[in-house]
């Protein structure tokens, strides 16, 4: 069947199965390999993308259910060569090693990030609510290189960024 | 360029490999577009134990679009050379079968789809045998798997006696004995990047590229299998999605397999695992029974230790014996103890074989330890650091090999930095996030983790590493060390561009294969930074002096290295100005593998944890409310990228201790996916405190030592001993399940 999508800003329009896994359609036909499979049955986050504004496991998503809609994946975070903030503070705070599960982690950390969901950061304080959101919110992407507490640094470090910019406390 | 730029040498630069990882343009090994590659898949052994009788093919399925690999294809010998030869690529017609998912055929064809259809028509037929699946029916010859004893090895440490009667005397006239039996769970690594592989043949050269922690491991298991002169076998690593240990010796299987397929099929063939096949069929930390006993006399000091380690090595020997020499060179534990008796053993079962996994037998045998100092401070009455400061090793002291520490001995450090931060312990009862009644206990774990090979392993090894000045006057880092994640080209980069006084922009490492960097030995043992990263050290240092050399008899003293270093370039005439350093063992550091006695590693890290938690006592969790370790890593080249080390073993070892299992049922792994086979998420983890205490080692790069394992052996014996604080109850075997707590209830004593 004949699907279109919104891949990254741009139409993207490929010919496949419907019941072909979104996941191969990103990597085998577009060509976008940022997308990682890390287990095929939805449960490490490595092949998370935004379907529609959603973070979803792309090996459990379906062809045939993307036709129209909006995919952001992890090559459309950086605008040009300017990293997202989210990307930034990854960087810059340690939270990528191995760096397998770090697109899922990117992909679902700039959603929260972009749409003010980790509530309570000031310009200072404590953030230990903040954090114990992140990591809520982010518990459907598994890392076994960081033991996390970077990689909640680098999102809570980006929500501040982007909170500032915005100006003011969400 | 002003030395005052270069950042020195423990300063957090951000990662090299970062930009490209955070934007999904770092491209693993099924990202590579290899035009035209067709897709392997392995077929595998249904059965624990039998004897291949056949291996048939339906007859009514189409075998012209695909390729089938078995034994008799292989040129060289059916061997994955490892320490012995003993296990096979794919196991021959009439040879035995020796685990579930042992691989027997192998099949390629254009598409993945087809490949699994193919292999769903390939049937070996197995007689299968009674097979061995305990330590005990190992010992107890219920089949013999492996010579006349089912013993893979066996070692001994003895210190401070000659017979067994003097050890038995010690214990005779103790005050008291301390003794326990002691059972670690197996672990799955779980790297998120399944293993994967990659083999093409062009001008009579095998390559092959994958995700790997030691290229030349592969290139040396190659040799023999495929029948090649060492040039016509090339390896490299493509970016790896973590090891821990998992892609340490397991990659060489899975490159015999690619390389067989792609000398049949023609063309370039690689096998990606699924997530399943890959928890299922690939190696697992070794399972381990660990009985050890105490004696102390009335002032509380420890009179002798006596250990007795069996591990299960599965099914072929692969590095099991090393394993085990780790896990009983650590099992009498960073104290002091003039009688040390240590046995150790590792056996063959029919499970699929255990292998690497961070730590490497240490955690293992440091869980009985530190249960053990636990049960010794509680029969004292003694609080559980005190006891730990009392009894530990200092430089001066003896250990349990007879080695007498001397620099870099970080346990008062370690201890005081604990102890600094401790605060009050929380409130022992309380209410969880659910609103159930909660019980809360802390406790406190010290351990120690030799750095780099055991004994004389880095002398054997010899490892080398180049630096050199490019062609467009940038400088190369030659070595066969990987970065795994853990950041070695970072560090690499940092140590390079210090010891040079360039800005590391004008540094880069070169991709880790056979054909372009020298054997550094494997990316294992937290060796890379000490050793390699020493080697890198000496070569900078001298590469730069040949510069500077060179530079006065040019004109050219006192300008900046970068502007000599284009000037010389410059001069290709003069051919390659490289410096390649080969490992030399500090001064003074001996070992007698015959005795076991000697400096059993050239410098240890010391570490000390604390833990917090609160067991649930409606549902029996343990929920893990606060860790902090500190570890003396010598110096931190990286700092947050050291954090980052330490805080990923930390939780691995907290999963092992409360979560993560590998369950065996009849040989075969029963929980086989990421669904069953769990590893701590977000959610699940605690916040990490991690204090970095350096001690310098005086023969590492900038004063650093191995850091890579240490945070993998303390924390799960520090869960066990706050668990026993909150009920009173004792926690001997991992993981410490609910299933496990609530089992232990009739035991509790809750204060």
């Amino acid at each position: 069947m004949k699907i279109t999508m919104e891949v990254n800003g741009a139409a993207q329009t490929v010919e496949v199965s419907p019941w072909r896994r979104l996941l191969d359609v990103l990597r085998e036909d577009l060509r976008l390999t940022g997308t990682k499979e890390g287990c095929g049955e939805g449960e490490c986050g490595a092949c998370t993308v935004m379907l529609d504004g959603e973070a979803v496991n792309s090996c459990l998503v379906a062809a045939g259910q993307c036709d129209g809609r909006k995919v952001t994946t992890v090559e459309g975070l950086a605008d040009g060569e300017m990293l997202h903030a989210v990307q930034k503070a990854l960087v810059a705070c340690g939270g990528a090693q191995c760096g397998i599960c770090t697109p899922g982690i990117a992909v679902c950390a700039a959603h929260l990030v972009d749409r003010g969901l980790v509530r309570g950061i000031g310009a200072a304080g404590d953030d230990t609510s903040a954090r114990a959101q992140v990591r809520e919110l982010l518990a459907g992407n598994i890392c076994r290189c960081t033991g996390y507490q970077l990689i909640v640094d680098a999102v809570i470090a980006a929500a501040r960024e982007v909170a500032g910019t915005r100006g003011g406390d969400r | 360029m002003d030395p005052q730029v270069v950042p020195p040498v423990g300063a957090s630069v951000p990662r090299v490999d970062g930009v490209a990882k955070v934007t999904g343009r770092a491209r693993y090994l099924d990202d590579l577009d290899v035009p035209g590659a067709w897709h392997g898949v392995t077929v595998r052994s249904k059965v624990a134990f039998g004897v291949l009788d056949a291996i048939d093919l339906d007859a009514d399925f189409d075998w012209s679009q695909v390729v089938v690999v078995t034994a008799d294809d292989i040129p060289g010998t059916n061997t994955i050379l490892a320490i012995e030869e003993d296990q096979p690529a794919l196991v021959r017609v009439g040879g035995r079968v020796m685990h579930v998912d042992e691989p027997i055929a192998l099949v390629a064809a254009p598409t993945r789809a087809l490949a699994f259809e193919a292999a769903r028509h390939v049937h070996p037929r197995v007689r299968a045998l009674p097979p061995v699946l305990t330590i005990d029916d190992a010992l107890a010859k219920k089949q013999l798997l492996y010579k006349d004893d089912n013993v893979y090895k066996e070692l001994w440490i003895r210190k401070g006696h000659t017979t067994d009667a003097e050890v038995d005397a010690a214990f005779a006239r103790a005050h008291q004995v301390i003794e326990g039996t002691y059972a670690t769970s197996p672990q799955e690594q779980m790297y998120i990047e399944p293993q994967a592989m990659l083999a093409e043949w062009r001008d009579g050269r095998c390559h092959i590229v994958g995700s790997m922690q030691c290229p030349y491991y592969v290139h040396k298991a190659m040799k023999p299998l495929l029948g090649l002169a060492p040039q016509d076998v090339v390896i490299t690593q493509s970016v790896t999605g973590g090891g821990f240990g998992g892609k340490e010796e397991y990659p060489s299987m899975i490159a015999a397999h690619v390389a067989l397929l792609a000398a049949k099929a023609r063309r370039a063939v690689k096998i990606v695992y699924d997530r399943d096949e890959d928890i299922a069929a690939t190696t697992k930390r070794h399972p381990c029974r660990t009985h050890h006993r105490l004696a102390v006399d009335e002032r509380g000091e420890i009179l002798a230790i006596d250990v007795d380690v069996v591990m299960d090595g599965g099914a072929y020997l692969t590095l099991s014996p090393v394993v085990l020499s780790r896990g009983v060179l650590h099992a009498a534990g960073p104290y002091r103890a003039p009688i040390v008796r240590v046995r150790g053993r590792v056996v063959a079962t029919n499970h699929p074989p255990h292998g690497a996994f961070r730590g490497f037998g240490a955690p293992q045998t440091t869980f009985a330890y530190e249960r053990q100092m636990q049960k010794l401070a509680r029969a004292r009455g003694e609080d559980p650091l005190a006891v730990r400061r009392r009894l530990a090793l200092r430089s001066g002291d003896t250990t349990a090999t007879g080695q007498v520490l001397g620099f870099s001995v970080g346990t008062d450090e370690v201890l005081a930095a604990i102890e600094r931060v401790a605060g009050p312990a929380p409130a022992r009862e309380g209410v969880g996030p659910t609103g159930s009644p909660v019980r809360r206990g802390r406790s406190v774990c010290f351990y120690f983790h030799g750095a780099g090979f055991t004994g004389s392993g880095e002398q054997r090894l010899a490892g080398r590493a180049t630096v050199a000045l490019a062609a467009d006057g940038t400088f190369e880092v030659r070595s066969s060390s990987t970065d795994i994640g853990q950041g070695a080209i970072t560090m690499f980069t940092q140590i390079a561009a210090a010891s040079l006084g360039v800005d590391p922009s004008l540094v880069s490492v070169v991709d880790p294969s056979t054909a372009l960097v020298p054997d550094s030995g494997p990316t294992v043992a937290s060796r890379t930074c000490m050793v390699v990263g020493g080697l890198v050290d000496q070569g900078a240092r001298a590469v730069r002096a040949q510069l500077e050399a060179w530079a006065s008899e040019h004109g050219l003293a006192g300008r900046p290295l970068a502007e000599i270093a284009r000037a010389r370039a410059a001069r290709t005439e003069l051919g390659e100005l490289a410096h390649t350093v080969q490992y030399e063992p500090p001064p003074g550091i001996e070992w007698d593998d015959a005795t076991y006695t000697g400096a059993a590693y050239p410098v240890y890290g010391w570490a000390a944890c604390l833990v917090d938690v609160a067991v649930d006592l409606d549902t029996y969790e343990v929920a893990i409310e606060r860790c902090v370790q500190a570890v003396d890593v010598g110096k931190a080249i990286n700092p947050t990228i050291v954090r980052g080390q330490i805080e990923g073993g930390t939780l691995q070892a907290l999963g092992w201790a409360v979560l993560e299992n590998v369950v065996y049922k009849d040989g075969r792994v029963a929980n086989a996916n990421m669904t069953n086979c769990i590893v701590p998420t977000f959610a699940d983890a605690p916040e990490l405190e991690t204090i970095l205490v350096e001690v310098p080692y005086p023969f590492g790069p900038g004063g650093a030592k191995g850091v890579g394992e240490i945070p993998m052996d303390g924390p799960a014996a520090a869960v066990a001993n706050a668990v026993e604080d909150a009920l009173g109850a004792p926690f001997d075997t991992l993981p410490i399940s609910p299933e496990a707590v609530g089992s232990t209830r009739p035991a509790w004593r809750l204060a």
